[in-house]
Order: C-alpha cells, then structure tokens, then sequence
C-alpha cells in the first residue's frame, strides 16, 4: 500500500523524468544559443540577407547564403535541429565582402536564422522558413 | 579516405579587387547523431575549423558545427591588393590538419 510519503516521492520522480529529457537531450536550445552569442542584446530587423530554397528535397545538403553590409561576423542557426548552431562565419582584414555561401543540414521544415554582428558591436537578425522534404540529421 | 581539398579561384583580376574563391574538401562530416546497424551511436567527426589566409591576411575563419553538410563548400569574397598565395586551412576533429595553397596574380 501507498503511503502519502511514497505517493509525493513517485510524484516528484515522475517530474523529474519527464523534464529531464527535454533539458538534457540537447545541448543547447535555439533561445539559449542565440543568447550565447549576443549576450541578450537587442537585435536589429533587417540589413542581413539569407538566400536558401523555399523547398528543399533533401534536408542532407541545402544551399544557404547569407550577406550582411557592415558586419564582423555572421552566426547561422538551424531552429530546428537539435543542436542549433551551424557555424560562425568571422570576416578578416582580406575579406572582400561580409558574405558566405554554403551548405546545411537540416533535420526538418524550419526556421533558419542569421544573426551578424555588426563593426559597432551591435547584432542585426534575420530568418527564412525552409521546407524540407528529405530530413538530413540521419537517425 | 583520402581528403583531397579543391578551390576554383577566377582567372583574373586587378589589384585591389574582391575575387569570389570557393572551395570544397571531401570529409563525411560525421554528425555523431547517427546510429549504426547495432544502435550504438557514431561518434562525431567533423571539420570543426576552416580558415583562408591571403599572403598571411585572415579572409575568412570558419567554426563549423555538424549541421555543416559532408564535404564542406565554403565560398566567399576575397581582397587581392597584389599577386600572391593563399593559404587554405581545414581542422578535423581527430586532430589532423589538412592545407592547401594556391598561388594567385593580379594584372
């Protein structure tokens, strides 16, 4: 039989293994890696350009481009992944353009983010849906 | 697997310009999300790291995550002020260093 102790110490296990996973299972959530990277700044709307395809066939290789007049340094994160970021583009002194093409991975249809830091310290943000057909994180 | 990288620079251009240079190195860019046959997960190994150096001036230095695609193509813009040598640079996880040079003149 149950005693009202051992009912709050199930409760209390039950909890646990329920939160657990959703803390655990992935590094970092999407919140947490942008917050990682601009400390909490304000970001400004515009002034970065992805150029990625409304619909991709196959989420293994999805061309994404990006440009930001004026920044150091853009950041790219897949929302939807389950780990979010991408990669971290810096601009050196012999950069010719604040640009970069590549290709990503993406597990699923999904948000997929820019963030640049810009020469005064300031970030300016931007995102485009991305449907993706094929998922690309294996499994 | 032998990693073999490739880069297309243009033909030409003059002192001063900003040239596009893409580049591309086969490597499977494994994610460490995957599972074998057994279930038992693969460990990641990736290119965490790629850099391109233009007559020792940093152009551009890449942190790479696993959601960057097997055989990473990276393309940007380059300034050339006078003829010279690029230095490409790719840091796999296991610790190896893969490099390639390319020499390049203005007119």
């Amino acid at each position: 039989m149950l005693t009202r102790r051992d009912t709050i110490a199930i409760g209390i296990g039950a909890s646990a293994a329920v939160l657990l996973p959703v803390t655990g299972a992935y590094a970092l959530t999407t919140e947490e890696a942008i917050t990682a990277y601009t400390g909490g700044a304000d970001m400004a709307e515009g002034g970065v350009t992805i150029t990625a395809p409304e619909i991709a066939e196959n989420g293994n290789t999805v061309p994404i481009s990006v440009e930001a007049p004026g920044a150091t340094e853009i950041i790219l994160i897949a929302t939807g992944n389950p780990t979010p970021n991408v990669g971290r583009f810096t601009f050196g002194p012999g950069s010719g353009a604040p640009m970069v093409a590549t290709r990503i991975r993406l597990g699923r249809t999904q948000d997929v983010m820019a963030i640049a830091k810009m020469e005064d310290g300031s970030f300016a943000s931007t995102a485009v849906e991305v449907k993706v057909t094929i998922g690309g994180c294996g499994g | 697997m032998t990693v073999r990288p490739r880069i297309r620079l243009p033909r030409s251009a003059s002192a001063g310009d900003s040239i596009v240079v893409k580049t591309l190195i086969n490597h499977d860019m494994e994610s460490g999300q995957r599972r074998n046959s057994a279930g038992e997960t693969i460990p990641r190994q990736i290119i965490n790291r790629f850099t391109c150096e233009y007559n020792g001036v940093m152009v551009i230095d890449v942190a790479l995550e696993p959601a960057i695609s097997a055989n990473p193509y990276m393309e940007f813009e380059a300034l050339v002020p006078e003829s010279g040598e690029f230095l490409f640079t790719w840091y796999d996880d296991n610790g190896e260093v893969y490099t390639a040079t390319e020499a390049f003149e203005v007119s």
